[in-house]
């Protein structure tokens, strides 16, 4: 790993104060992205600035029908947190299978979808249960966040400080992952509200996309007969998924339909 | 290159890091306690498992400097007044290493597993140690180990 200067400030303020100062640097969450990316050179910060010392970017509140979770907050801790696991336990479950326990424990949400790996987990609950990303100055739709691969709609000097969740009237999340990372070759959240059913599917695009097809068959009768009436039209083509040594975009496209209605068989 | 100063098993440390330097390098080289090992330095193998305010992380995939007012425990700190740790003891029972690379990550593993869910089934263990690789056992009695050691505790716990 090249060398870097190091910085912990103690506010977001502070820390964005340095990310200006320092044009070339880079935040630091909880480094089980960041740190894999530098040893392999594929960044050359000059400064890291890390995020691990601001009270602010801690905790976890319900509002109303909004569960709240700092961007600081370890997978870990989402995964027992007791609000998490009284409003929405499909997100409490779907951060108890991240990576491993050793990353579970270091790993954070605002680092997971500031880092937008297009195999992680989070984006597809964001995405899924139309949360929103609040910054240190605005608020950015799940929808309008992820805008390509490793891409995101953030600044290069904007902290996400908390991330807003709706609490749907149900969800789930499930996964096929890859045996020695545990990303998601695939993973599909289905969230069903009152205003609809919003389906969410990572790891076989760029980016965590919706399946309109799937909301729009599940939104009519939310059934795992539902999904299998669609056959082979899921709205998605093999061709525009990922396709690597994995997996091709014809198996993930497969996997789709299957982890959909898995999702939807936990959520009944 | 700046003082970082950590407790490591139970002594107060203060040592000289430059950022770059992984907690991992911070245990082997200055500190000289090789038990930490590092087998992939991918963040993939957990050899390099250690204890960070009583959770287990890699220590390959966390800098030093982010260790610094943190108390980290490695495999030479879990044995108290010359008597192995129950996990150690367990292991070494029930048989649970070949080689030994992995053993040190896989015990500090295991003592988080059992210290979240202290009536771990099989299952959660093999599920927790996803994170560690052993080449050589095939797992069995590695996870035999720490289930043993789980009834041990809850014994010793009751008693």
């Amino acid at each position: 790993m090249r060398d870097f200067n190091f910085h912990r400030p103690a506010s977001v303020a502070e820390a964005v104060g340095l990310l200006r100062k320092h044009s070339g640097g880079k935040f630091l969450a909880g480094g089980q992205s960041l740190l894999p990316v530098l040893k392999l050179d594929m960044a050359d910060p000059s400064d890291l600035i890390s995020l691990s010392g601001i009270a602010e970017l801690r905790g976890i509140r319900v509002e109303g029908n909004t569960l709240i979770i700092g961007a600081g907050m370890r997978h870990a801790e989402v995964a027992q947190s007791p609000e998490v696991q009284r409003t929405i336990p499909g997100l409490a479950r779907l951060a108890d299978h991240i990576g491993d326990a050793q990353v579970r424990n270091r790993g954070t949400l605002g680092g997971s979808l500031a880092h937008a790996d297009p195999a992680a987990d989070y984006p597809a609950a964001i995405v899924a249960l139309n949360g929103t990303v609040q910054t240190d100055r605005r608020t950015i739709a799940a929808d309008d966040f992820f805008t390509g691969l490793f891409e995101t709609a953030l600044r290069p000097d904007e902290v996400i400080t908390a991330v807003r969740f709706p609490v749907p009237t149900r969800c789930a999340y499930a996964k096929f992952g890859s045996h020695a990372s545990k990303y998601a070759l695939v993973g599909v959240m289905v969230a069903k509200t009152a205003d609809g059913v919003r389906v969410a599917v990572t790891g076989a695009g760029p980016y965590a996309f919706r399946a309109a097809a799937l909301e729009t068959a599940l939104g009519q009768s939310f059934s795992v007969a539902a999904i299998e009436a669609l056959g082979e039209n899921l709205g998605v083509r093999a061709d525009d998924l990922n396709n690597t040594a994995e997996a091709s975009g014809a198996y993930r496209k497969h996997l789709i339909a299957v982890l959909a209605k898995r999702a939807v068989a936990a959520c009944l | 290159m700046g003082a970082i100063t950590l407790k490591v098993n139970g002594k107060q440390v203060t040592v000289d890091a430059a950022p770059r330097t992984l907690l991992v390098e911070l245990l082997r080289e200055p500190l000289q306690l090789t038990g930490t090992h590092v087998g992939c330095d991918t963040s993939q193998c957990g050899s390099c498992t250690v204890l960070v305010d009583g959770r287990s992380i890699k220590a390959c995939t966390m800098l030093a400097v982010e260790a610094a007012g943190t108390e980290v425990t490695t495999i030479e700190g879990l044995a108290q007044g010359g008597r192995l740790h129950p996990m150690q003891e367990a292991f070494q029972s029930c048989h649970g290493l070949q080689c030994g690379f992995c053993t040190p990550g896989m015990i500090l593993s295991a003592v988080d597993c059992l210290k979240q869910n202290p009536t771990a089934d099989e299952r959660d263990v093999r599920e927790w140690l996803e994170g560690n690789i052993c080449r050589c056992t095939g797992y069995h009695n590695i996870v035999k180990a720490v289930l043993s050691c789980r009834d041990r505790m809850a014994q010793s716990k009751e008693g």
